[in-house]
């Protein structure tokens, strides 16, 4: 049953009215139509679709509306700063070829900022096993792995987090 | 979906309240074991219950030997938790191991219990630690909590409120994940807490269970070797497309001593 849902998508306050078991994955593409989250797997398994709920990661194809009622979304829509540019981890994959059919990457992206946000300092092995939850086809991850490591210094070097 | 009602309470009894006034009712955690099989159709309950902004359902306390656990914690707040890792470090690797980043962010310690999912994780720790799951009506003790696949003590209209474990002398935990869910295709948890020694198995069978013959070698004498000669029979262990009844056999006592050592190391 449709009812109003208050909640935040890449800092701009919404009220939404919506069935709040629609799917958070659902109600980004085909409501706001922001379709940089995309739909891998539908499954809770690949992470194509991650985005970031009050800062933390999470598979919105497995998160109900209803769920974030309050809660601030970021969306890979949401990382770039106002003037165009690249959000350094962004700017880290275009450098270190992370990517390649680039299906992956907004989640892959959206994953690695959580990552980096509550663990700056991880290691190669670290950020390998932070983004298990995140499937690629194409690259083989090395190239990821050394996108985040940039990133990890880019951000650090800009006063840490995203 | 289903015109489904959704119902966010603020309050424990108000959301036991609307659980016990809706048997077709269900509640909802974080959704990371319910949401997949509303998708899939295996569930269409009347209703929703989000536990979501019932903040007494939240949080770790440690007071002297009993770490408390809100129902409502996520797996990632109890990995991080310094009360967790100086206490039970065991209890925050099991955490850490489960799923993955965005499943533990979004995952809770009391829906992990209240499923009962046989490759769950952390229906071992409850176990093996002798927990006692707290709900909206009385304590309910580990060793009476566990029913069955899917099936606990918990009756219609019942909430988890917390968990309190006692924190033990030593305790480790090791698991075989499945290796795309990260799920356990076998796991033991172990505990030794004065001259008593508990270990518990998940992932085996359709249910978590206790190994009493291992827990009164291991109290005999804590060591790897106490182990040696004790096998478990494949009768009424599961097999499926990730391993058969014989190999879930095999690796309990295996995974058993690693525990022994990793407890002792
Ligand atoms: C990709 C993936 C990988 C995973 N890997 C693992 C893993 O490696 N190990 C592991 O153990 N788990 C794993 N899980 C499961 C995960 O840990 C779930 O978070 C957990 O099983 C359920 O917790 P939840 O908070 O999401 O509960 P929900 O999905 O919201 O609820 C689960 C059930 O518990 C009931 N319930 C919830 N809270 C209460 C309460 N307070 N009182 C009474 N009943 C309640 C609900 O009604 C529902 O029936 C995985 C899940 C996914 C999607
Ligand atoms: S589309 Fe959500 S995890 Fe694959
Ligand atoms: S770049 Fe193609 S799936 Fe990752």
């Amino acid at each position: 049953m449709s009812q109003p849902i208050p909640l935040s998508v890449n800092g701009k306050a919404v009220t939404v009215e919506a069935d709040p078991d629609t799917l958070l994955v659902t109600f980004l593409r085909e409501h706001l139509r922001l379709t940089g989250t995309h739909v891998g797997c539908d499954t809770a398994s690949c992470g194509a679709c991650t985005v970031l709920i009050g800062g933390r990661a999470a598979k919105s194809c497995n998160v109900l509306l209803g769920q974030v009622s309050g809660e601030a979304i970021t969306t890979i829509e949401g990382i770039t700063p106002a003037d165009g540019s690249l959000h350094p981890m962004q700017a880290a994959f275009k450098a270190c070829h992370g990517l390649q059919c680039g299906f992956c990457t907004p989640g892959m992206i959206m994953s690695a900022i959580d990552l980096l946000t509550h663990h700056a300092h991880a290691t190669r092995e670290e950020v390998r096993a932070g983004l298990e939850g995140n499937l690629c086809r194409c690259t083989g991850y090395h190239n990821i792995v050394s996108a985040v490591m940039r990133a990890a210094q880019a951000m650090q070097a800009a006063g840490g987090g995203s | 979906m289903t015109q489904l009602a959704y119902h966010r309470p603020v309050s424990a009894a108000e959301a036991a309240r609307l659980a016990a006034g809706d048997p077709e009712a269900k509640l909802l955690a974080g959704g990371q074991s319910i949401v997949p099989s509303l998708k899939l159709g295996l569930l269409a309950p009347s209703a929703l219950i989000d536990l979501a902004g019932i903040p007494e359902l939240r949080g770790i306390r440690l007071q002297g030997r009993t770490l408390t656990v809100g129902a409502m914690t996520t797996h990632a707040a109890v990995a991080a938790s310094p009360e967790v890792r100086s206490s039970i470090p065991a209890l925050a690797r099991l955490a850490e191991g489960i799923g993955d980043r965005q499943v533990r962010n979004r995952g809770t310690a009391g829906g992990s219990l209240a499923n009962s999912d046989p490759a769950a994780d952390y229906p071992a720790a409850a176990l093996a630690l002798g927990a006692v799951l707290r709900t909206t009506r009385r304590p309910i003790p580990a060793d009476a909590f566990f029913k069955g696949l899917f099936e606990t003590a918990l009756e219609p209209g019942e909430l988890l409120t917390a968990m309190e474990f006692p924190v033990p002398d030593r305790a480790a935990y090791v698991k075989l994940p499945q290796p795309a869910s990260r799920f356990a295709l076998v796991g033991v948890f172990l505990a030794q807490t004065g001259g008593a020694v508990r270990v518990a198995v998940t992932g085996a069978a359709p249910c978590v269970f206790r190994v009493r013959e291992m827990e009164e070698a291991l109290a005999r004498r804590f060591a790897p070797e106490s182990l040696a000669g004790i096998g478990l029979a494949a009768d009424g262990l599961s097999s499926d497309i990730h391993g058969s009844a014989a190999y879930r056999a095999h690796l309990i006592p295996v995974l058993a001593r690693q525990a022994v050592a990793q407890a002792l190391g």
